[in-house]
């Protein structure tokens, strides 16, 4: 059914501890290439943390961490930069860079870690802003000038521009008022369409269980439930992601 | 070594004596600077063009100028040109008293604009005059709001008071230099000198930031800017 | 050809002097004092333990004292322990050291005012520590730090003036000779205060032009 290849990304019995508090106790997932995996759970369960060790943005306290079924050494720095230009990040506050452009908010990367040259660069940024449906009218302008929505297609078109093998999105919707979270829903969409592998912790699970190959329920820092959202989601079915998707009202919208 | 503490103990007598005549210094220098600063920043914000063009003027020059060249300026200059004989303890304390009330009437003007508009026109709803209002309403705030910035003027003008040697004024440094001078302990007196002024600072601020908790109002608090 | 009396063609002559020499102490003191302000405010930030104490304890001490003092001790008190500087080398090493003190002040204030998703943004790109600092942070930081270094070089520019009372003959100690040889000092420091007043003015100017230049839309001073 999906490629025989080496998982994108592999992560085992994943645990991270912030003083006495346990966030993760053991987590293990397996993402395959163009796999679309969906996140959920309360708030607190650990969502964000396991996607923050996904490219150790938060160094997991043990557990092990395969790109393309290559380990990589937690302990070394390079490995580790390696890594995160290769697993694309999108945060819930979109954390753009405040002194940039959107333009250069994607060559910043481009030039100063992958070492394009600006020309080459900034082709490339153009490219990956049409992609999220920006054109060039909105590249020289500040963070603080873009709505929300226009915010987080530029975080996206970041990430794209290095080349992912993997994107993570961190609730990357919850930030934005309603009418703008649709356009980021539809590049979400179309980055769907086109292959990319992707894990996404959201609360909004009705507008993309459409896409998902497979829903995640956390809770208290494990995995808890797993299965596609045809069996999860089913009417009647009394699985936990459906009963906290209930709770969260969310699936009336999802059935459009 | 010993000898350099020997000096050290001789002078302190001394140098604390000096000590006192910086704080006198620095406390008639603070107060001309509020009495001075109140009125300009009143004169800026609320004052007709011309009073707002001199009064600018003023801000600027005591901006611009060194706090050295005034004090050279006013002491064998402007006071001796104006018959006054004013001596140099008192000079330095108005040169100091002049200058900071330029910067402390611009922390005053930014703490009257910083206030909600609503405040003078409530006073003058329930039939202040414009002087009542800006007494007993305006300021009160704005001073509240100004402590923290006002505490950083204190620190500077206590540093600026060791200039007041170069017109004979007997400070801490002044009589440094003095005992420096016949003992050639240069530098174990000019750290113990730096000292005591390490000491007047943190002295100062700690005594500041009380009066602040003192006069500080439940929920009231500087909204933003400075 | 406007002509001068003797008095004041000697006085403009010894101000002009005084003047290059002022810039001479002014120019690379600033330069100096900016880049001690952003390694100490980065090592205040940034550095281990050590070196975060060691950098505030510096800037406490030369932020709590007169810069006279400074400028007594590096002049008069040095030279009893052996190390003997120029009136020049004197003035400008304790410029330098004191500005860098004030300096590191709004790189600190600044540097901890940037939000945490900052780095996180970059290091989810792939920058190293190294690079998130150069690129995303740094920049960030001069700006809101900008404010207040600018207002620090206009306050070092005043200051130069104590250069004089370490023997180094800049445009107050010039004028200072001329007021004492002629005992015209009102006059001889109206004018003093008048080329000081250009420079504070012209350089604010300046500064205010950079300020502008470097300014982001939405990016505020914090």
């Amino acid at each position: 059914m999906i490629d025989p290849a080496p998982p994108v990304l592999r992560v085992a019995n994943l645990e991270k501890s912030f003083g006495p508090n346990r966030i993760l106790k053991g987590v293990s997932l397996c993402l395959a290439k163009g796999e679309i995996k969906v996140l959920i759970g309360p708030s607190g369960s650990g969502k964000s943390t396991l996607l923050q060790c996904l490219n150790c943005l938060v160094t997991p306290d043990t557990g092990t961490i395969e790109l393309d079924g290559e380990p990589i050494d937690l302990a070394n720095r390079r490995e580790l930069y390696r890594l995160r230009q290769q697993v694309g990040m999108i945060f819930q506050d979109f954390n753009l860079f405040d002194h940039l452009t959107a333009r250069d908010n994607i060559t910043v990367a481009l030039r100063r870690v992958k070492g394009l040259a600006r020309r080459n660069a900034e082709e490339r940024a153009e490219q990956e802003l049409a992609q999220v449906g920006l054109t060039d009218s909105w590249a020289s302008l500040y963070p603080a000038q873009l709505s929300g929505g226009q915010k987080q297609r530029v975080a996206i078109a970041r990430a794209l521009a290095l080349d992912p093998r993997a994107l993570l999105l961190d609730e990357p919707t919850s930030a934005l008022d309603p009418e703008l979270i649709g356009e980021v829903i539809t590049v979400i969409r179309s980055l769907a369409s086109q292959g990319m592998t992707m894990i996404m912790a959201t609360h909004q699970i009705g507008l993309i269980a459409n896409l998902a190959n497979e829903i995640l329920f956390m809770e208290a820092g494990t995995i808890v439930e797993q299965g596609s959202p045809a069996v999860l989601m089913a009417p009647g079915c009394t699985s936990r992601s459906r009963v906290f998707c209930n709770r969260l009202g969310d699936l009336a919208e999802g059935g459009r | 070594m010993p000898t350099s503490l020997a000096v050290i103990a001789d002078s302190l007598p001394y140098l604390l004596a000096g000590t006192l005549n910086t704080a006198l210094i620095v406390s008639l220098a603070m107060l001309v600077g509020l009495v001075l600063g109140v009125v300009i920043a009143v004169g800026l914000v609320y004052g007709r063009r011309p009073v707002r063009f001199l009064l600018g003027l003023y801000v600027w020059f005591f901006r611009g100028v060194p706090v050295l060249a005034l004090l050279f300026l006013f002491y064998f200059g402007l006071f001796t040109w104006l018959g006054l004989s004013v001596n140099a303890l008192l000079s330095a304390a108005l040169v100091l008293g002049m200058t900071t009330g330029a910067y402390q009437a611009n922390i005053f003007r930014g703490a009257i604009l910083a206030l909600p508009h609503g405040q003078f026109r409530a006073a003058s709803a329930l039939g202040m005059s414009d002087l009542q209002a800006i007494r007993s309403i305006i300021l009160p705030q704005a001073l509240r709001l100004s402590l923290p910035a006002w505490s950083n003027e204190y620190s500077i003008v206590l540093k600026d008071s060791a200039l007041a040697f170069v017109i004979g004024a007997p400070e801490i440094m002044a009589r440094t230099q003095f005992v420096a001078s016949r003992t050639y302990q240069h530098l174990p007196l000019y750290l113990t000198a730096g000292l005591l002024y390490f000491l007047l600072t943190w002295l100062g601020l700690a005594t500041l930031k009380h009066l602040e908790k003192k006069l500080r109002i439940p929920g009231y608090s500087q909204h933003g800017s400075q | 050809m406007l002509s001068l009396s003797p008095f004041h063609q000697e006085l403009f002559a010894a101000l002009n002097h005084g003047l290059l020499i002022s810039l001479a102490l002014i120019v690379p003191s600033a330069l100096g004092g900016l880049a001690t302000g952003v390694l100490l405010g980065a090592a205040r930030v940034f550095g281990p333990v050590w070196s975060r104490r060691l950098g505030d304890a510096y800037a406490a001490v030369f932020r709590g004292t007169p810069l006279v003092v400074q400028l007594f001790v590096l002049y008069f008190g040095l030279p009893g322990i052996g190390i003997s500087l120029s009136p020049y080398a004197a003035a400008v090493t304790g410029f330098i050291l004191c500005s860098g003190a004030y300096q590191s002040e709004y790189m600190r204030g600044a540097l901890l005012s940037i939000r945490q998703g900052q780095y996180f943004g970059a290091q989810a790109l792939g920058f190293t520590d190294w690079q998130t600092i150069r690129w995303i942070i740094l920049p960030q930081a001069v700006r809101r730090a900008l404010h207040g270094c600018s207002n620090e070089i206009v306050y070092l520019i005043k200051y130069s003036s104590l250069a004089y009372v370490v023997t180094c003959m800049e445009l107050t100690g010039e004028g200072k000779t001329i007021a004492t040889e002629y005992f015209r000092f009102t006059e001889v420091f109206a004018v003093i205060g008048l080329y000081y007043l250009g420079l504070v003015t012209l350089a604010s100017f300046l500064l205010q032009r950079i300020e502008q230049r470097l300014a982001v839309p939405g990016f505020g001073r914090g």
